[in-house]
């Protein structure tokens, strides 16, 4: 096997509202970007080994809409969908992110940032997911635990690592 | 036993900003409720509610020391939430190695579209890197 970048993704909570997770690439950054961003090979990875990608949908443009849907190993569909806030080729990727259970609205929805830097050949991926406002997450927090999941990350890790 | 609909479980009992607080303090070892109020510079029933409300889910246990009440974490019912997280890490893990996989295939396509380019240029059969 070659050299697999530096193996474990990093979970930090940068603010209260905040998740930062940050994972090194042994290639340039260009090929990450590709991975990412081509629907073909999102399909080979996005489900990890839950499951199946089924359908990607990607319209790589500030307003483009984005849907992914896997078939998760227990037989029952995830998907997620969202729209692109910017697109900056190779550098950085914003967009909402919404899971789709029944009352998600897009509205409010959490908004992942994602950028991409190479050094000397390897590229560090940071993906920061921000929630709008405490108000809302506590909403959606008290609303259930299913309903926010990225919120619910936030805490739980924090919790988590507290412990640690 | 009758809960608030927002207590029922301990992800919702520490969905509080205060909450999650006092656990933080009390990871660090047992404490009285007056030690919380100093800390956390709230009023004592404030103090006394969330503790409640950690209590009801098992996050929290409390004993009586003389005249007070000496709380500390309980870690057993935190364990869900550790599990929890743990579940997300690894999602991320197993997409980040696919990812990986991808990528440095990615990079083999290119080198030899590279050498190929290179050697039509040049008109021979090993390119010299």
């Amino acid at each position: 096997m070659t050299q697999p970048g530096t193996g474990a993704a990093k979970v930090t909570l940068p603010a209260d509202d905040q998740i930062l997770i940050t994972r090194e690439f042994a290639a340039p950054r260009h090929l990450v970007y590709r991975a990412w961003t081509t629907p073909d090979l999102v399909r080979r990875w996005w489900a990890g080994h839950r499951g199946k990608t089924t359908d990607v949908e990607l319209d790589l443009r500030p307003g483009g809409r984005w849907r992914y849907v896997m078939i998760a190993n227990g037989g029952f569909e995830v998907a997620f969908h969202g729209e692109y806030r910017e697109v900056l080729p190779n550098e950085r990727l914003v967009y909402t992110e919404v899971y789709e259970i029944p009352g998600a609205t897009d509205e409010g929805a959490p908004v992942v940032t994602v950028t991409f830097t190479e050094d000397a050949g390897r590229t560090t991926v940071t993906m920061r997911t921000e929630t709008h406002s405490q108000e809302l997450r506590d909403m959606i927090l008290e609303s259930g635990m299913e309903v926010g999941l990225q919120e619910q990350l936030v805490i739980l890790e924090e919790l988590a690592l507290s412990l640690a | 036993m009758a809960r608030a609909a927002t207590t029922t479980d301990v992800f919702n009992a520490v969905a509080e900003p205060r909450r999650r607080e006092i656990l933080d303090l009390l990871a660090e070892g047992e404490r009285p409720v007056h030690d919380l109020v100093r800390l956390l510079g709230l009023g004592q029933p404030q103090v006394s509610k969330h503790l409640r409300v950690l209590r009801a889910v098992g996050a929290v246990e409390v004993r009586d020391a003389g005249r007070q009440r000496v709380y500390r974490v309980n870690g057993a019912a935190l364990k869900p939430i550790h599990d929890w997280v743990r579940r997300y890490e690894r999602t991320w893990e197993e997409r980040f190695d696919l990812l990986d996989s991808v990528v440095t295939e990615l990079g083999r396509t290119e080198e030899e579209h590279d050498h190929d380019t290179a050697r039509n240029r040049r008109g021979e059969g090993d390119p010299a890197r």
